[in-house]
């Protein structure tokens, strides 16, 4: 069974925390990982990344430029990560842009993470028609979820369809953004979050975007199944490194 | 076989839109709704007004017989340098204008390398009234001045796009990022036939007032609707997919596509996407672009601004991997010389990025009965200090 299911079908609201492979040093990679789920996270989003992200605010478009000239590439993950799953049980995620997976091969890049242990793949600029129609067979035949995005404006005709594509989890963007621009959640974001959950979809939803700290994760987890934190966690890494994670992690879930 | 946009937004296996979700609803309400707007009368009847009264078309036609001479071959230029705001852009800025109006937006964000999109979208913001936030790379706001302060003068906000490269790539990334955050009163013009689906196609119609003109200048003068060679510098490929446009499908045309191969096709500082690109996504779309072995966008270099680009729109993609158009690169110094042979033959000086297709003269042959029509898309007043520096003036 896919990691992620496994964790998602736990009765506990889910902690993902999403970070850049190769930052703020280019062999921190697997440390993070092991310090993360050490301090009781659920999910980890490994960041591949690219030196266009279109989706990223200014902290993780950073990050990625520092993990590219620290010299971070798809085949040196990789080969971080081979022997990843003799230490690290939860679900692991890798996040990236299409381009650097489409130089892979998407076939190669897929075979590469089921040899490793990764369960899902989330592709932000990747749409989900062209994934449907051709890319999804690979995906499965090699154990993989692939992880879609919806926002406040996704109608919701397409967020059916998406719902009907997914596996998983929905990625659900908190709002209309780039990655840590907004902290901090009003009446709009609690009526979208209860306008989705009232839409009983078949896969369950993880909040990601303005998820910075304990109030707004629980504000964001009260209407769905987890939630994701990204830009806050890279700048703990950058101000504290490795050694500040457990008490980052300790201050979104105090009662851990 | 067609050489324009198929119904699902490729031309061959390039084009298509490749976008982050939470631009998903912008660039469909866009795609679902660009042809109807275009091909309403109304819609028509006021980008052609516009056209006429406000950018001063049509552009004329002209037969450089001094340069014809030399090269013994019958050169027209198309003289879109003497638009309104000095090049090709403004067609394309205009028709985005009205198009951005009917979708009822009331913000618009642009991208621009060396200046020239935008002054062109500053300039149709202010004929409309409209917010114009305008993208651009730190670096070229430096080497802009002169832009930056045209803009500025329009009234529209410039902000410096400070990550990666600090250039006109990073400058169309913050445009997109803008646009994410602002998801329902904001239009992004973009100024090249690069983008998601549909923005390649609808700048390229906007655009094809230049071919369709073409067309009939050259029966007048000529005698005949179609020349035997369409010659257009490419850099994302506006200027040649709208000299291109009506004869895309017309093989008895040729159609050369001239890039930038700056100081050398394989001296690392070039922008020769044809030759050393490779299939990837830039901007939302697929097509030929300019990569490390792992997916990383690279940086490109031209001596001209407005060519340095590290993708061509996916109609040229195409172009070139059909055969269809015929690809020629040419070095900083063959263009710079070629500028100043206009000047001397023709009386016009012109913007760097068309002297590219000028160069091509020197390098290629055409018969003393061929008709070749060079599409002379911008002036160079913007280049002087580029001009001046490389011939020590």
């Amino acid at each position: 069974m896919n990691r992620i299911k496994k964790t998602l079908d736990q009765d506990k609201k889910i902690l993902s925390i999403y970070f850049t492979a190769g930052f703020p040093q280019l062999e921190d990679t697997v440390s993070v990982i092991k310090e993360l789920e050490l301090n009781g996270v659920d999910m980890i989003e490994i960041g591949l990344p690219f030196s266009d992200p279109l989706a990223d605010g200014p902290t993780i478009q950073a990050s990625s430029t520092q993990a590219l000239v620290n010299g971070m590439t798809s085949s040196s993950l990789f080969e971080q990560l081979k022997d990843i799953r003799e230490h690290v049980k939860i679900p692991l995620v890798i996040m990236g842009y299409f381009n650097p997976i489409f130089q892979f091969g998407v076939e190669a890049f897929c075979k590469k993470c089921q040899e490793i242990g990764i369960d899902g793949l989330i592709i932000p600029d990747l749409p989900v028609d062209v994934y449907h129609q051709k890319y999804q067979k690979i995906f499965e035949s090699s154990g993989l979820y692939n992880i879609l995005l919806i926002t406040p404006q996704t109608s919701e005709e397409r967020i059916l369809y998406i719902d009907s594509v997914s596996k998983g989890f929905i990625y659900m963007v908190s709002s209309a953004s780039t990655t840590g621009a907004k902290s901090g959640f009003g009446k709009i974001q609690t009526d979208y979050f209860q306008r989705i959950s009232d839409m009983d979809l078949d896969n369950p939803q993880i909040v990601g975007f303005g998820i910075s700290n304990e109030e707004t994760f629980n504000m964001a987890t009260q209407y769905n199944k987890g939630a994701i934190i990204g830009s806050a966690f890279i700048k703990v890494l950058e101000n504290k490194g490795i050694n500040g994670i457990g008490e980052f992690i300790k201050s979104i879930r105090p009662n851990n | 076989m067609s050489y324009n946009v198929d119904k699902k937004g490729y031309y061959g296996e390039f084009g298509g839109a490749y976008i982050p979700e939470m631009l998903y609803p912008n660039v469909e309400e866009l795609r679902k709704n660009y042809l109807q707007i275009m091909n309403d009368p109304s819609f028509v009847k006021e980008f052609d007004q516009l056209l006429k009264d406000y950018v001063g078309r049509p552009s004329p036609l002209y037969f450089a017989k001094r340069m014809s001479e030399r090269y013994k071959t019958k050169i027209y230029l198309k003289r879109e340098d003497l638009n309104h705001t000095g090049a090709h852009k403004v067609n394309n800025t205009i028709g985005q204008i009205l198009m951005a109006q009917r979708l009822g937006k009331t913000r618009i964000i642009a991208e621009t390398g060396a200046g020239q999109h935008g002054v062109a979208t500053a300039t149709v913001c202010a004929l409309m009234g409209i917010e114009c936030i305008v993208y651009m790379g730190e670096i070229d706001i430096a080497r802009q001045a002169p832009n930056v302060a045209r803009m500025k003068m329009l009234g529209a906000k410039v902000i410096p796009a400070t990550s990666g490269s600090k250039t006109l790539k990073d400058a169309t990334n913050e445009a997109i990022r803008d646009w994410i955050n602002n998801p329902e009163n904001t239009h992004y013009i973009i100024g090249s036939v690069v983008g998601p689906h549909p923005y390649p196609d609808m700048v390229a119609r906007f655009q094809a007032v230049v071919s369709e003109e073409i067309q009939d200048q050259l029966n007048e003068k000529e005698g005949v609707t179609k020349p035997d060679f369409i010659v257009a510098c490419v850099g994302g490929g506006s200027n040649a997919a709208g000299a291109f446009y009506h004869y895309l499908d017309d093989t008895e045309v040729g159609l050369i596509a001239v890039e930038a191969a700056g100081k050398g096709i394989h001296s690392g500082e070039s922008a020769a996407t044809s030759v050393l690109g490779k299939m990837g996504i830039i901007h939302g779309s697929k097509t030929l672009l300019m990569q490390t072995g792992d997916g990383q966008i690279t940086e490109p270099y031209s001596i001209s601004a407005g060519l340095d680009y590290p993708g061509v729109g996916p109609m040229h993609a195409h172009l070139y991997q059909s055969g269809r158009a015929e690809f020629i690169s040419i070095t900083d110094d063959e263009a710079m010389e070629a500028g100043l042979e206009l000047c001397q033959l023709e009386g016009i000086i012109p913007a760097i990025e068309t002297s590219h297709s000028l160069a091509i003269f020197k390098e290629r042959k055409f018969s003393p009965d061929d008709i070749v029509v060079v599409n002379l898309s911008g002036r160079g007043d913007k280049d002087l200090d580029t001009y001046i520096k490389h011939f020590n003036l």
